[in-house]
């Protein structure tokens, strides 16, 4: 027998030794396995669950606090009378300083935040930085007109009831892609009790299918990627 | 108890089910999906309201209406404009390109003095108020001294308010040198002045044209105004008008007409005379004009007494087809064809003009040309030439000239031209090198960039290290911002009120409102202010020359009435002028059409072009709609579109034959060296079987020595470094084609 032989069957001896030790302990080292599982799930739930979003958003606040009631009862038409349209159909979005000076060229009331807007806005002549939850990312092409005027659509389907708010809430901004949280939604798992908990493209194709509403590109009359993602 | 190997493996196997059962890596993926597609460097349109402005756009003569959408005030793009008379909503290629030329990185963002040696590039930036006070304390001086005619000005054009307030300028100061770009339409000038008797521009009314017989012009290559040149040709092509292009190069204009006739370059008016010696020969011209509205057909007595021989005579005598043909290379029977087929068209038209006209190019050419259209008639008629009268400024009170400036004015041109006239800058590096005359002291530029575009670029640089002062308008840093001493920066064409009056060739009077799309981005002036501010701090009659308090109110004075209609519509056509007919329109001393002006005479050798016979071969430059050559350098997009037959990374090509490559042993891509009288340069070879056999094709456009930022720059040669200037005997103006030049394999 060479000297290769010998060796081998030393290894096979050693192994077969160390096989019949663990089968002894199997009781006890079976529980630490489980125990450990279960560390590492619980472990790794909480880091995706809770602290994850954490991490994920910052939190910033608006640079005025808007009350929104306030201002829906003084105004005749509504969201549109200052989320307006544009005279060539195109939605013109958080209105601009001009807007907002049509009424508050001089403080009207008492109030700590407008006296801010207009000491720090109005008579600089600085447009203020607003932060837009609904913001969707560029590559998203998305028409008010279209779901507005003519599919009739309520402002809160998608925006919520957010004209009935009386203060902002902190503007939550993805890290990693800079757009707000509204968009994915506050479920950090995504789910949603209502049509304007998500923001997502799942969103629009499910309410688009709810309707049965299928319309096609007004370039190419075709369906599919190109009628929202130009 | 015992923690081992497995139980790390059991934790590993609990984070994981975790983490998958926890929202994590689903959301992650989704953010970095949505990351990647939002690189920070991305152009991405601004959020806020778009609008379009109109305006006309102005890098080239060709005067588009443009449509400019902006989103907030960022430009986006740029458009042509619906329903303006030009180019009818079209666009050109470096029209689309404008907005480049506003962000680009080659602008000049203050006013500038020179610090470091001259051309060496080192600044120090200084206000408007410092530019002004020192400028005008150096040209005090030199009115004082009684030198006010040691002053000279270059502008890009000689029409248009602005160049008009320059001339003005130069006039209330005292200084005879105004000088202008030239181009074509100034020899066509000459042309309707010698045989027409008016002062005007030419008109042609290419869209009701039927035949249109092109002496080289590059009616595809951006001669005229290139967008209506397009259109023009949708239309030949739309109602089978027959096109038929004379050139020695297969350019995109030859490619696309009916016939491509290859001639010998130079030789085109003794073709245009060989034309119309068959014309008269066999009766084929317009009876009725010749006899009745003409005058110098046949020989004729002059008031001296001499017996001149008339164009009839000398065209019979000496350019019978078999002479043309030897002189340009063309077949006599297709000499004939072309004429029969002239003259029985229903509405002949010849042009001239090589490449996009950037030459004035030979008088006698032109005459040639002219002379054939007045054969078959086509002078002041549907589908001819019509001569359109120049409009200068009404509304402006005249110069009153104090005594220094009478006295400037009095002094002869430094070029040698006659007074009041537009000039030859192509004897402006000469007249300053020979040191026969008077010294220049000061030299101002606006809107032009002569030490790249005039031809022998060398001699030019020679002839501005002469000049102590030389001050630039310019919007960029460019090859003779870059050599000036002082650098007051022009708004860019999208940030000033101008007019834009009408383009070459164009047939309706047209003036078009160039006005402010975007608020000025850097520390610039409009030029107009410039020149008001300059008045005003030399007082005395100068500034009371120019009483206005800025440009806007001195450019409402000279617009005057037009004023409203330009700012509803954008541009204003004078629709009612009625062109007046045969009986009314000559107004030379007979009242006649005249065939042969003294100025004019046939039977004269062609221009000859500089090289001897050590150069066997002969260099042309030709110029492309994706080569911007004038005053503004080639945009990047632009210079995208360029193929890689023309330019590759830094190295440009030169056409030449495949016969001639093989006779110079040369193969495609060898590298060579292109040499002529005036310089040499290392260019690559590519063959092409569209140009003549013994020439060599070079492109305007590339080879910018400034510019710097990486785009623009040392891309190629400029073609203009090797071509020296040759002076047309009886204009005075260059009328270089080309010139001779050899190979040799590097």
């Amino acid at each position: 027998m060479s000297e290769i032989d010998d060796k081998t069957q030393a290894v096979s001896k050693k192994a077969v030794s160390s096989t019949h030790g663990q089968r002894r302990e199997d009781g006890g080292s079976g529980g630490v396995i489980i125990l450990f599982f279960i560390v590492g799930l619980v472990a790794s739930l909480v880091v995706g669950w809770v602290l994850f979003p954490k991490l994920l958003y910052s939190q910033k606040k608006q640079p005025i606090d808007f009350n929104h009631t306030l201002h829906n009862t003084l105004v005749g038409n509504g969201c549109e009378s200052c989320h307006s349209f544009r005279e060539d159909g195109s939605y013109s979005g958080v209105p601009k300083l001009a807007q907002c000076i049509e009424c508050h060229e001089e403080v009207q009331s008492s109030n700590p935040e407008e006296i801010r807007f207009v000491e720090q806005y109005v008579k600089k002549g600085i447009e203020v930085p607003w932060l837009v939850y609904a913001r969707q990312p560029d590559c998203v092409f998305f028409s008010h007109a279209a779901h507005v005027k003519s599919a009739k659509m309520d402002c809160a389907t998608c925006h919520g009831p957010i004209g009935e708010s009386e203060s902002m809430k902190p503007y939550q901004q993805n890290r990693i892609t800079g757009y707000s949280r509204d968009i994915w939604g506050e479920n950090i798992g995504g789910f949603k009790k209502n049509t304007w908990d998500r923001m997502k493209m799942d969103d629009c194709s499910e309410c688009h299918q709810k309707k049965k509403v299928v319309i096609g590109s007004v370039q190419t009359q075709k369906e599919g990627c190109f009628v929202c993602h130009k | 108890m015992k923690i081992d190997r497995r139980s790390f493996l059991s934790l590993g196997v609990g984070v994981a089910a975790g983490t998958a059962l926890s929202p994590l890596p689903w959301k992650l993926t989704d953010d970095l999906s949505i990351w990647t597609q939002n690189w920070p460097w991305t152009p991405v349109p601004e959020i806020g309201e778009s609008s379009f402005v109109n305006s006309v756009c102005t890098l080239c003569p060709g005067g588009c209406g443009i449509s400019v959408r902006k989103v907030e005030d960022r430009g986006i793009k740029i458009e042509g404009m619906k329903g303006h008379p030009v180019n009818q909503g079209g666009i050109c290629a470096l029209g689309l390109s404008g907005l480049q030329l506003l962000y680009g990185p080659t602008r000049i963002k203050t006013p500038l003095k020179r610090v470091g040696k001259r051309g060496d590039g080192q600044w120090a930036k200084i206000s408007w108020d410092e530019a002004i006070s020192e400028i005008t304390e150096k040209l005090d001086g030199l009115r004082i001294s009684g030198n006010s005619h040691t002053v000279a000005g270059i502008a890009g054009s000689r029409h248009g308010t602005v160049s008009q307030l320059f001339s003005r300028f130069l006039m209330a100061f005292g200084s005879p040198n105004f000088f202008h770009t030239p181009s074509i339409a100034d020899t066509y000038q000459l042309a309707l002045q010698y045989m027409n008797g008016v002062s005007a521009a030419p008109g042609f009314d290419l869209e009701n044209a039927d035949f249109i017989l092109s002496f080289g012009c590059g009616l595809l290559e951006g001669w005229g105004a290139p967008v209506r040149m397009f259109k023009a040709n949708t239309g030949w092509k739309k109602n089978r008008a027959r096109v038929i292009q004379i050139e020695s190069r297969l350019s995109c204009t030859a490619a696309k007409s009916d016939r491509w006739i290859a001639i010998i370059p130079g030789t085109e008016a003794a073709l245009a005379l060989g034309v119309a010696h068959v014309l008269i020969k066999e009766m084929l011209y317009n009876k009725d004009f010749v006899d009745n509205y003409a005058q110098g057909f046949e020989s004729f007595v002059t008031d001296n007494g001499e017996i001149k021989k008339g164009f009839k005579q000398t065209v019979l005598e000496e350019y019978s087809p078999e002479t043309v043909a030897r002189v340009t290379g063309i077949d006599p029977s297709a000499i004939i064809l072309l004429a029969r087929e002239f003259a029985n068209a229903k509405a002949p038209l010849a042009l001239c003009g090589k490449g996009q006209g950037k030459v004035p190019g030979s008088l006698s050419e032109a005459m040639s040309v002219h002379a054939l259209n007045a054969l078959v008639g086509s002078v002041n008629r549907k589908g001819g030439v019509f001569p359109m009268p120049a409009m200068e400024v009404q509304g402006w009170a005249e110069v009153g000239m104090d005594t220094i400036a009478s006295a400037g004015m009095n002094q002869p041109r430094i070029d040698g031209a006659p007074p009041n006239s537009p000039g030859c800058i192509n004897q402006l590096p000469s007249a300053i090198l020979s040191g026969k005359g008077y010294p220049l002291n000061v030299l101002f530029v606006l809107e032009s960039n002569p030490l790249y575009t005039m031809a022998d670029s060398k001699t030019v640089k020679d002839a501005f290290d002469k000049i102590p002062f030389v001050v630039s308008l310019s919007s960029f840093m460019d090859e003779t911002a870059q050599y000036a001493d002082i650098v007051m920066p022009n708004h860019i064409y999208l940030e000033r009120l101008e007019d834009a009056p009408t383009p070459m060739g164009y047939n309706k009077s047209i003036i078009s409102l160039s006005k402010p799309v975007f608020k000025p981005r850097l520390n610039t002036k409009h030029a107009g202010d410039t020149l008001i501010l300059l008045a005003k701090g030399l007082g005395g009659g100068v500034a009371e020359a120019f009483p206005w308090k800025n440009f806007e109110a001195c450019f409402e004075q000279a617009m005057g009435d037009k004023m409203k209609t330009l700012k509803k519509n954008g541009f204003w056509v004078d629709s009612d002028a009625v062109l007046p007919d045969w009986e009314s329109t000559f107004k030379t001393a007979s009242g006649k059409f005249q065939f042969a002006p003294a100025e004019f005479s046939p039977g004269v050798a062609p221009v000859k072009i500089e090289g001897d016979s050590t150069f066997q071969l002969l260099l042309i430059p030709y110029e492309t709609m994706r080569l911007s050559c004038g005053y503004i350098a080639n945009p990047p997009f632009l210079t995208k579109t360029v193929e890689d037959t023309i330019l590759k990374q830094n190295d440009c090509f030169i056409e030449i034959n495949p016969k001639t490559a093989q006779s110079n042993q040369l193969t495609e891509g060898d590298v060579v060296v292109l040499q002529t009288p005036r310089g040499q340069a290392r260019v690559r070879v590519h063959l092409e079987e569209g140009i003549m056999p013994g020439m060599v094709a070079l492109p305007r456009g590339l080879g910018h020595t400034a510019h710097g930022g990486g785009y623009i720059a040392n891309k190629g040669i400029n073609a203009n470094r090797l071509i020296g200037p040759v002076q047309d005997p009886v204009s005075g103006m260059d009328a270089a084609w080309g010139i001779r030049a050899k190979l040799s394999k590097a």
